[in-house]
């Protein structure tokens, strides 16, 4: 018989590499793959460098003609201002330990995914420009000129990083990835170009306190809108207060727990765990962001932006600040807010009011993580918890990238999660803790033109989420971070329906028994309670 | 033989040669990893790839139709968002025919009638399958669309539901969704 | 390609000294070169370090690999996220002298097939750390040629190196170590593909540079002897700054050695092999995990123009008073 001709002969599609090196390899613009430009009125309205309107897929970006100077000038600048960065262009051995330790490589396979490789892009630069073996040998010593297609593809890149630092822990050298992305944004902001995904929240921030660009009579009804929920579930009458001096405590907390489902949950946790221990604390329209995009753009700005909540703090009053559940917020406020907007000389060492624990590894830059003030209160007895309420949650934990590795926030979360909920399952070992995976919408990233980017980025943590939703029946992923409340709901429900993203404290809540309340037969959801036949006016929507 | 006793007893050959067509999609460095990392939290996407041909593999010999719909779906749930035109995505599931001709090659070339007509029915089978592949990939992508219109929503829906109190459009709107 | 350059690059040192050596060009090879390698080396280093250090660490930003230090019933990881110096320096010497993070790789549950393949990651901290070791026991035994009374610990060193006792001279374990590191080190960049795609000449270029060094010892001690006296009288001299030619012919092989020796320590501060000295001065890494307990201070911190409250007021004022939030002006 006649051999049959094979279908991929007939219809050849030629997948191989391109056989040149990555240098020569010229970067490809994906749809899907990156976010819209920065709009000029955001540019323009935080005094950013060549506000203007452009679009990705232009040819020209229109950059000032001396885009190439304004770039080496702002790298040697930075060089000089950054020991890490200066360090990291030097001691690269490429030994490849980090190469597949990004979830942006192993969702995409796009071998300048692998952070060295990533890395690299901004080192052939350096080399060509402030090392002798680079001037003279050139490729052969892995220098290469800047061109406008290394701009580009540095763009395309560094915006595929969601400087989630996990390939830091792997690297024998501590190389860090985000503080590459991180100089090498600050670059392309040097020539305008960011993306209107973090410019639009910034100049919002800047300007109205919030990356929403919610205005304070909006940001105080949102709240009160939650108040009404919590008043039919639990028959409890909350009264907050907003931007009132004298209050003991400042709470801050990322504006997408006002705004954004199911962070709501989380907020309105918040509210019913401060009414119950009668706390003495206010909430501030001023600064009523955690978050900081800001600091995915450049260093000044970031500073700029977290000035308010010591500022807030210090024109109320108040003597510490309370922080609520997100990532890069604690990231920037564990290891950069004391240094850049410090002393908070002004405000005293937090101290819990309802049991008394002074907080001393919040000792000179003041502000506690909720999960700290809420295990320590759970230890000391002073929370009456009904965990039962929770039994329909089979919970696993997603550690935050920047709570994890820039912080070291593990235990507290995970000790609130027991105490509230019956069903506790870890996701495997190499997913967890300092080795977790992002959400692969982090740094800014999580808009919606790049979602086939994030979804391949959220892939491996999904995949360990499917797994214990497979083996243990798990249904809800905890976490503390806004941007994992919003993103990885998405992403778990394409690549593993049927699980669920809760805040920590709309669990801490569900289960928190609170003086004069009615019996509850919903939890936050308006979802019935496990035991709880039927709701009014809620359609059940869990299979 | 048999086409299924010749299938069986290739089954790793057969196996391996598809793994080896699905990844020369990939560059080498990426399909080197993918082939290299066992460990399926590591690596999602080969896991899901060896994993999910042998499963489609397994239920087209034994005929078992309800499992190979997870199967496919572990694989082109990837493909549809690693940036593959719909025809590439699904087209994965058409290369078993070749990697198969292969095997039987020489059976075929004794010209024995009764081993095309087994062959050329597994080949239907195939094709009935890719067809439940497509039907899959565009479920995906649809979801994708979804999900950045609930995405949206989730973003807005506060905002919504304040303006319409604002406005007192409605009484009572269910917040559970 | 960029392997080929940097072996045709090896090359070319090896024949230099064969060469040099047979056309009476000892005093280049053996005092100009060395001298000047390790002049360079010093130099070179120092000069990197002090780049290095001249740029501030305006930010406290280690990457905490363990649980932080909060609630006293908490247990905190002293040692992956240290707040104290003795932290730092247990993590560093777990960094520096056992490559911890290296090690991270391995996995401990959850594998399909063979072993040899998953535990890839692994070979890389297992060889990584032969090759160090040996490199670095192997530098301290030569020191014998620069000590006129051999120290008890080099010969120390030297017994438990060559317990074995196979052959005469003794053979080095670290001999044997060393080059087969090199080999699965140099294995690894042409094979794997990934690993092959970042490489660059000047991953190589060490690597064959190390072999060949590591090649012609073994080859002087082992099979073509070179007249070990000499040797010793020859580099004596040159540590005391008073360089006198070995009088009889100590063979080429010698000055292939030393010439390779003097290339990489004239390479070394140009290269990435800094990272000897880097890895010390990484702050993700040698820092403390303070950023909370202690200010930290960035000498270029500047003053920002800020929104202010009273801009922030005035924009909104009217809204604010009909919310009923308070103002601070009517």
């Amino acid at each position: 018989m006649a051999k049959l001709p094979k279908p991929e002969e007939l219809g050849k599609i030629d997948y191989t590499p391109p056989s040149t090196g990555w240098m020569d390899t010229p970067v490809e613009f994906k749809p899907g793959y990156f976010c819209n430009a920065a709009k000029e009125k955001n540019l323009a309205g935080l005094h950013m460098p060549n506000a203007r309107t452009w679009s990705v897929k232009d040819e020209d970006w229109k950059l000032p003609d001396n885009w190439k100077e304004i770039i080496m000038e702002g790298l040697r600048e930075r060089l000089e201002k950054y020991r890490s960065l200066r360090i990291f262009m030097d001691i690269c051995v490429r030994c490849g330990a980090c190469a597949d330790k990004c979830h942006f490589f192993i969702g995409t396979g796009d071998p300048k995914n692998m952070p060295v490789l990533r890395a690299e892009l901004l080192r052939s630069v350096y080399r060509k420009e402030y090392t002798t073996a680079g001037k003279i040998l050139g490729k052969f010593a892995g220098a290469r000129e800047m061109t406008i297609d290394v701009l580009k593809e540095w763009w395309y890149y560094f915006f595929q990083c969601t400087e989630c630092r996990r390939c830091s822990v792997f690297c024998p050298y501590g190389i860090d990835q985000a503080e590459i992305t991180i100089v090498g944004r600050e670059l392309l902001n040097l020539l305008g170009l960011n993306i209107d995904w973090i410019m639009g929240p910034a100049n919002a921030c800047y300007h109205k306190g919030n990356h929403l660009g919610i205005e304070p009579h909006t940001f105080k009804s949102s709240i009160e809108f939650f108040l009404d929920d919590i008043k039919t579930i639990t028959g409890i009458d909350i009264e907050p207060s907003f931007n009132r001096k004298g209050a003991e405590i400042l709470f801050v907390t990322p504006s997408g727990d006002v705004f954004a489902d199911p962070g709501t949950y989380t907020a309105m946790g918040y509210l019913m765990l401060f009414h119950e221990l009668g706390l003495d604390y206010t909430w501030s329209t001023y600064a009523s962001e955690g978050g900081n995009f800001g600091f995915f753009t450049n260093n000044e700005l970031a500073k700029k932006l977290n000035a308010k909540i010591y500022a807030e703090a210090k024109r109320l009053g108040v003597k510490w600040i309370l922080g609520g559940e997100c990532g890069h917020m604690w990231r920037v406020l564990s290891q950069y807010m004391d240094t850049w907007n410090g002393p908070a000389d002004f405000l005293e060492v937090p101290k819990s009011p309802i049991t008394g624990t002074v907080f001393e590894n919040a000792r000179s830059m003041k502000m506690v993580h909720i999960t700290e003030f809420t295990a320590d209160l759970m230890k000391h007895n002073k929370l009456k918890l009904d965990p039962s309420r929770n039994d329909d949650v089979r919970l696993t934990w997603h550690d935050s990238c920047n709570t994890a590795r820039g912080m070291g926030l593990l235990e507290e979360p995970r000790y609130i999660a027991k105490q509230v909920c019956n069903n506790f399952f870890e996701m495997p070992e190499n997913t967890i803790r300092e080795k977790t995976f992002c959400c692969g919408s982090g740094s800014g990233l999580n808009a919606s033109e790049n979602m086939d980017m994030r979804l391949k980025g959220g892939l491996p943590r999904a995949n360990a989420v499917k797994y214990v939703h497979e083996k243990h029946g798990v249904n809800t992923v905890g976490n503390v971070c806004a941007i994992d409340r919003a993103t990885l709901t998405t992403a778990i429900d394409y690549w593993s329906p049927g699980v669920r993203v809760s805040g920590l404290h709309e669990l801490v809540a569900n289960a928190l028994v609170m003086k004069g309340e009615k019996t509850r037969r919903t939890n936050l959801r308006f979802e019935p309670l496990p035991g709880v036949e039927q709701v009014d006016d809620d359609q059940p929507e869990e299979e | 033989m048999k086409l299924d006793q010749i299938l069986e007893k290739n089954k790793a050959v057969i196996l391996q040669g598809w793994v080896e067509i699905i990844l020369k999609a990939y560059p080498d460095e990426t399909s080197r990893f993918i082939k290299s990392r066992k460990d399926r939290f590591d690596n999602p996407v080969g896991h899901a790839i060896s994993t999910g041909v042998e499963g489609i593999f397994n239920c087209l010999v034994e005929g078992g139709n309800e499992r190979i719909a997870s199967f496919i779906d572990d694989i082109i749930r990837i493909r549809a968002v690693q940036d593959f035109r719909p025809g590439q995505a699904v087209g994965f599931m058409f290369q078993l025919k070749s990697v198969i001709r292969d095997v039987v090659a020489d059976d075929l070339a004794r010209q024995d009638a009764g081993l095309v007509r087994e062959l050329l029915e597994f080949e239907s089978r195939i094709d009935e399958q890719a067809k439940l592949a497509f039907d899959i990939y565009m479920k995906c992508r649809e979801r994708l669309y979804e999900l950045k219109t609930d995405e949206f929503k989730r973003n807005t829906f506060r905002l919504l539901q304040q303006a319409n109190l604002i406005c007192e459009v409605e009484g009572q709107d269910a917040s559970a969704n | 390609m960029g392997a080929l350059l940097s072996f045709i690059g090896v090359l070319v040192l090896v024949l230099v000294a064969v060469i040099g050596a047979k056309a009476n060009m000892q005093f280049i090879l053996g005092v100009a070169v060395p001298y000047a390698a390790a002049a360079t080396f010093v130099i070179g280093l120092v000069m990197r370090v002090m780049k290095w250090a001249s740029s501030p660490v305006p930010f406290r930003i280690p990457t905490t690999c363990g649980q932080q230090k909060t609630l006293p019933w908490i247990k905190h990881d002293w040692v992956e996220n240290p707040t104290t110096i003795w932290g730092v320096l247990a993590r560093m010497f777990f960094e520096v002298f056992l490559f911890r993070s290296l090690f991270r790789n391995t996995k401990t549950e959850l594998h399909e097939g063979p072993k040899l393949v998953y535990g890839s990651a692994k070979w890389l901290w297992f060889f990584g750390l032969v090759f160090h070791w040996s490199f670095l026991v192997i530098a301290i035994r030569h020191l014998r040629f620069f000590s006129e009374q051999v120290p008890g610990l080099i010969q120390l060193l030297e017994s438990l190196d060559n317990f074995l006792q196979i052959g005469a001279p003794g053979l080095y374990l670290t001999d044997l170590a060393l080059i087969s590191a090199v080999t699965v080190l140099f294995l690894r960049r042409v094979v794997l593909p990934n690993i092959k795609y970042i490489s660059l000449p000047a991953d190589y270029f060490p690597l064959f540079l190390i072999g060949g060094i590591a090649v012609s010892g073994v080859l002087m001690r082992y099979f073509t002897k070179v007249h070990i006296v000499g040797v010793k009288q020859f580099t004596m001299s040159l540590v005391s700054l008073s360089p006198k030619l070995p009088q009889s012919e100590i063979g080429a092989i010698f000055w292939v050695h030393l010439l390779l020796v003097s290339a990489l320590f004239a390479y070394f501060p140009f290269s990435k092999l800094v990272h000897m000295a880097g890895v010390f001065m990484s702050p993700t890494r040698n820092l403390a995990s303070t950023g909370r307990i202690k200010r930290h201070i960035n000498p270029w911190n500047y003053p920002v123009k800020i929104h202010t409250y009273e801009e922030y007021e005035n924009d909104f004022r009217d809204k604010m008073k009909a919310a009923g939030l308070p103002v601070e002006k009517e």
